[in-house]
């Protein structure tokens, strides 16, 4: 009989269960079906309709067939326009992989750079997946608690504070999942003076770029000496409202464009081709579309945050992304207990802060991805917890 | 375009404080907006989206092509207004094309909406046609799709 203790990786073995992963399972469990939960990580809306006709046109015509490894080339140059329109980033179409979600480019971007021993600096609270690929390598994930106080910002003194000469890769995951903190371009400037004469590179996870309020995005990748250090991450997912299609990219010299294609091309060959061709006409006619989700997207955010400060939880005001990441910790409880306690309780559901690290201890991720009538739902049902508690103190 | 309009378009159930706090102003200036609407007539009403096949009320609706003769300076005008006044009428459009006027009407039966193009729309004097098409289905109407329930198939995954 097989022994499974000596066949597996030890490495992957020794992987955590990612927290959000541990909350999701339970709300999978059919006696939840009557919870009003605002949990789900992408958008409420469907794919605008051009967009899906294209990926259907596609199917109708055929085209069924791998596509170049690096993806399709009109959808390269497409990328490229797009990064150049919106975010005045300028990389050549081939400077540009096509991968399958961010999710692939991050690990993409991680498997070419890191070797054992390196470090690699992570803030936190941010998306799950950063510090397991990055210990499935070999290196040492360093992380960088952002604070509430500092509005869950990567601040230079404390970037500053974990940068050793084995330093080999900064995550910048801004605008931030779960917190919706930003980096405005004086922020980036900071940081960037400390990074700008070192060997250090930059994963600059931008999936959240479209979704800003009150200012547009900047990439640090714009700033003086830092095109030629950072590894951009976007994709279809968040700004057109794609998530089931996989679809995600991948911006950076060719020096590392060169080595990330060859670890694609091995694991994945190339992005689903329907997915693809569907990209194209998003890039080419999309941009209303982002317009148009994002407003509602940021009338939804203010109704949210002033809806729990009535309440009396206490937020700091979200400026990317779609998320709040409420302070909790003035009620006694853990996050686990709070949310589980509103779970069982209330049958409401938002996802602990500490399953996105450190730093998450004594908040909560709400997703604002759902309609006005679903918000205010889950929102009284908020209420009449923190009554309970409040009874109870 | 005017953002609370849209959104009272989409959704007529949005109290002014919802409102106020997703369009940044204040409860006071919003109600007065919305006053000023329904003064100008900009705001005609508040109904409500009904699939009324999922009811067991009957009714038949048809759409009515007719054509007309339009009058020395009052144009469709006057004819639209005698039209549109029966409450049968749910809408009534002027078009460009092969005919003039479109009128949505709704009956009880077919009999009835029978009845009311044979007497009382045709027999109207500047009345040169009438074409008559009952509805089998509504799929859509006001950017509301019909027959399909709204359910959250979103998988938490990440």
């Amino acid at each position: 009989m097989i022994d499974y203790s000596s066949v597996l990786s030890k490495t992957v073995v020794d992987l955590k269960k990612s927290g959000i992963r541990k909350f999701f399972d339970l709300l999978n469990d059919e006696s939840m079906k009557d919870v009003v939960g605002l949990t789900v990580g992408q958008p409420d809306f469907v794919t605008p309709w051009h967009i899906r006709e294209a990926g259907i046109e596609s199917l109708q015509k055929g085209k069924t067939y791998y596509s170049p490894n690096a993806g399709f080339t009109e959808l390269q140059l497409e990328i490229s326009r797009y990064l150049e329109r919106r975010f005045s980033l300028r990389y050549k179409p081939s400077q540009t992989i096509v991968t399958v979600g961010g999710s692939e480019a991050i690990d993409l971007a991680i498997r070419a750079v890191i070797e054992a021993g390196d470090e690699v600096i992570i803030p936190t609270p941010s998306f799950v997946c950063y510090e397991p690929i990055v210990r499935m390598m070999g290196g040492v994930p360093v992380i960088v608690e952002t604070k509430f106080e500092e509005k869950f910002k990567l601040t230079p003194k404390a970037l500053k504070a974990a940068m050793t000469p084995r330093t080999k890769m900064l995550v910048l995951p801004f605008p931030n999942n779960p917190t919706g903190a930003i980096l405005t371009k004086s922020e980036l400037e900071e940081l960037a003076a400390l990074v700008r004469d070192t060997n250090i590179v930059i994963l600059a996870d931008e999936i959240y770029a479209e979704m800003t309020y009150g200012q547009n995005h900047t990439s640090i990748a714009t700033l003086d000496g830092m095109w030629e250090r950072t590894i951009l991450v976007n994709g279809f997912s968040k700004a057109y409202a794609m998530t089931g299609w996989r679809l995600g990219f991948l911006a950076a010299p060719d020096p590392i464009t060169e080595q990330m294609l060859k670890i694609h091309q091995y694991a994945i060959m190339c992005a689903p081709t329907t997915s693809q061709l569907a990209a194209v006409e998003a890039l080419r006619n999309g941009d209303e579309d982002i317009q148009m989700m994002v407003e509602e997207y940021n009338r939804r955010r203010r109704y949210i945050y002033e809806g729990l400060k009535k309440i009396g939880i206490d937020s700091f005001e979200p400026e990317g992304a779609f998320y709040i990441f409420p302070d909790l910790r003035k009620f006694g409880l853990s996050s686990d207990e709070f949310c589980n306690r509103l779970l069982y309780e209330q049958r409401c559901a938002i996802v602990p802060g500490t399953a996105f690290g450190q730093g998450g201890e004594g908040f909560a991720r709400i997703s604002y991805a759902y309609s006005v009538k679903h918000i205010t739902e889950a929102l009284s049902r908020i209420e009449k917890f923190v009554k309970t508690l409040q009874q109870e103190a | 375009m005017d953002t609370i309009l849209k959104l009272l378009e989409d959704n007529a159930n949005l109290t002014h404080e919802q409102l106020a706090v997703m369009c940044k102003k204040e409860v006071g200036d919003i109600k007065k907006l919305i006053k000023q609407y329904e003064q100008d007539g900009i705001i005609l009403g508040y109904k409500t989206m009904i699939d009324w096949d999922k009811t067991d009320r009957e009714y038949v609706s048809a759409l009515i092509e007719v054509k007309i003769t339009p009058q020395r300076d009052r144009g469709f005008d006057r004819v639209a207004e005698r039209i549109y006044s029966y409450p049968e009428v749910q809408s009534l459009y002027l078009m460009s094309g092969g005919y003039d006027l479109a009128v949505q009407i709704e009956g009880k039966t077919m009999k009835e909406v029978a009845y009311f193009v044979a007497q009382k729309l045709a027999p109207i004097e500047d009345v040169i046609s009438t074409a008559t098409h009952f509805v089998l289905r509504k799929y859509k109407d006001k950017g509301v799709i019909y027959g399909v329930v709204d359910v959250d198939e979103r998988g938490n995954c990440n």
